[in-house]
């Protein structure tokens, strides 16, 4: 089945035919099943649907986390299902920012050395990762946080470290795994307000899975998974 | 291996999250670095004997036993040997002072030869030639001056553990009339006493002495003159052996070195034992952190990247360790050299030494860390990421 955008516009995602397959022993469990979706640039897709429904399966595909049993998975023309594993972690370093449902943080660092991780990969001075940093810590409202470690951070700080952190490498996705599903409504609501903004302002394009409708209704298209398969709301 | 100093925060932070644990790991490290530092001293302070011993003398000893005694009637027969410069009996005195504890390495001798035999001696003239004029004096080198107070001048009652005098004692006055450097901060506790001083006042064994040091032309003919030399006394009641001066301490280096070479052994089982705790250490730290290791992944760090991490932080954790063990056995060498001085002079860690800990720790560390960090390498972003 196939799901394309209401207005057309280019794609940014490109998936065609798309199938995962997982092996438990002798039988082989089919967890997406010839999917196919355009992603546009700017949009801000929510991923619905039950569990084991093949929501973050779908979301590692794109974000080359995992790779398909079978079909394709373009990201701005680029073939990603193709790559190598060196050319996959080059590539999520450059474009791709995962934003987790527990945070992941590094519990050891402090929330700036967290945000700073990705650009440990690039090519850039002490003093240009100090400034991105402290430029996407502003931009989540944590600046006043910069020097504490996760452990004195709420939930909701903790999530914008890791927005911050998803963001401070300027992606061309940001793919969102839950993103308010440890967090309470008021946390969630204004974590939710931040995706917005940075979808909004800022141009980003947002893959989000929740299980969560009232999350579900901030997006621009709502998509759901069902065994695999997709079918289409409007956020 | 990523080597870069913008990743030393993230590899320190590791070294953080258990922080007990990681104490006790480098503390482990650090007394198997020491123990090898310390091993290392021993080997190097007796190996040091060897190097300053001339190549262009030899000793002469009996065949049986160095210490059965030779006649002091070899001395002329020796002296006039082609290639022979110089000559003088040597016989162990068995000195101590106030303690029979305090033994002192101290050697009748021929003055007048005895410089000719060891020109690296340095002594002020005025010094040597009042001692060579005092048949009771005595040249005392640094270290004893240094050890007991001595000075020139004084009377020092010198008691021996072998030889007594004709009265019945064994304290031998003497009076300390020089003091003697080597070049190079070698062993200088020894004492030198006169030949004839000796002879004259000993109760037994008139007429004997303990071995010849013998001063060739050239090294050279270092080889033929001990031939000719235990040639002459073949057959006779009391055949010689001789042997250069530096293979005489090499093969004494030998005989104690096996105590060097029993160090190495616990040294090197102690190595292995530092390997499986280290190893140990990376597989429980890699195995705590499988989420995070997902998470750095996710965020584009490849898996020869993860690799590098991992084996850093093993690298770190063992050089940490080891340069503090190796600084701990430099420091006690510093600290205790006076101690050692009496029983192995030259003991500090050797340059060479330390250079060879370093490879060791860098090696141990990239060995013990190698497992963990192939696993960490290998795993799967999603399966990594599903463990919290």
């Amino acid at each position: 089945m196939s799901v394309e955008p209401a207005v057309a516009a280019p794609p940014i995602v490109r998936i065609r035919d798309l199938v995962k397959e997982y092996r438990r022993g002798a039988e082989v469990v089919r967890v997406l099943d010839g999917l196919s979706l355009d992603i546009r640039q700017g949009d801000f897709v929510a991923l619905m649907g039950p569990s084991g429904s093949g929501k973050s399966t779908l979301l590692n595909l794109i974000g080359g986390l995992d790779r398909p049993t079978s079909g394709s998975l373009e990201v701005e023309g680029l073939r990603v299902d193709q790559l190598t594993d060196a050319s996959l972690a080059h590539w999520r370093a450059d474009h791709v920012g995962f934003i987790f449902q527990m945070y992941n943080l590094l519990p050891v660092l402090t929330a700036e050395r967290n945000v700073e991780l990705p650009l440990l990969l690039k090519d850039l001075t002490r003093d240009q990762r100090a400034r991105r940093v402290a430029a996407a810590l502003q931009l989540v409202g944590l600046s006043n946080r910069a020097k504490h470690r996760p452990r004195e951070l709420s939930g909701g700080q903790e999530q914008r470290v890791g927005i911050a952190r998803a963001i401070v490498t300027d992606p061309t996705l940001l793919l969102c795994d839950e993103p308010t599903g440890d967090l309470d409504r008021k946390s969630g609501d204004e974590i939710l307000t931040l995706l917005e903004a940075l979808n909004d302002e800022y141009g980003k394009t947002i893959v989000m899975v929740t299980h969560d409708p009232h999350a579900a209704e901030r997006a621009h298209r709502v998509i759901h998974l069902d065994k695999g398969m997709l079918s289409e709301g409007q956020g | 291996m990523i080597g870069t100093a913008k990743y030393l925060p993230l590899l320190v932070s590791s070294l953080r999250r258990k922080r007990l644990r990681t104490f006790f790991t480098i503390a482990s490290i650090l007394v198997a670095f020491l123990l090898f530092g310390l091993a290392e001293s021993m080997r190097y302070a007796l190996q040091s004997g060897v190097d300053i011993a001339g190549a262009d003398r030899l000793l002469t000893m009996h065949k049986v036993s160095f210490t059965q005694l030779l006649p002091a009637s070899y001395e002329n027969r020796i002296r006039v040997i082609d290639g022979v410069v110089a000559v003088t009996p040597q016989t162990w005195f068995g000195g101590w002072f106030r303690d029979e504890r305090n033994q002192i390495p101290t050697f009748p001798c021929d003055p007048v030869s005895y410089f000719e035999i060891y020109p690296e001696i340095v002594v002020p003239e005025d010094q040597k030639q009042a001692w060579i004029a005092d048949r009771t004096g005595i040249m005392i080198g640094r270290g004893v001056a240094d050890l007991f107070g001595w000075k020139v001048g004084d009377p020092v009652p010198l008691k021996s553990a072998i030889w007594r005098r004709e009265d019945g004692s064994d304290t031998w006055p003497v009076t300390v009339r020089a003091i003697y450097d080597l070049p190079q901060g070698g062993d200088t506790r020894a004492i030198v006493m006169h030949q004839d001083y000796f002879e004259e006042g000993k109760q037994m064994a008139k007429g004997l002495i303990g071995w010849y040091v013998v001063k060739v032309d050239s090294v050279d003919s270092a080889q033929r003159v001990a031939k000719q030399i235990d040639a002459q006394f073949a057959n006779s009641p009391a055949e010689t052996k001789t042997s250069s001066e530096r293979a005489m301490a090499q093969s004494f280096v030998n005989q104690v070195g096996n105590i060097g070479a029993i160090l190495t052994a616990i040294v090197g089982a102690v190595f292995f034992t530092m390997l499986l705790v280290t190893a140990n250490t990376m597989a429980q730290s890699v195995r705590e952190r499988t989420n995070e290791i997902g998470v750095l992944k996710t965020l584009g760090f490849s898996n020869a990247g993860v690799l590098g991490l991992v084996l850093s932080e093993s690298v770190l954790i063992t050089t940490l360790g080891g340069l503090l063990g190796i600084v701990a056995a430099w420091w006690i060498g510093v600290q205790f050299e006076p101690v050692f001085r009496q029983y192995l002079p030259g003991f500090k860690v050797p340059p060479g030494a330390i250079v060879m800990a370093i490879v060791y720790m860098v090696a141990l560390g990239i060995v013990a860390g190698a497992v963990p960090a192939w696993q960490a390498m290998r795993l799967r972003i999603v399966q990594a990421l599903r463990r919290e």
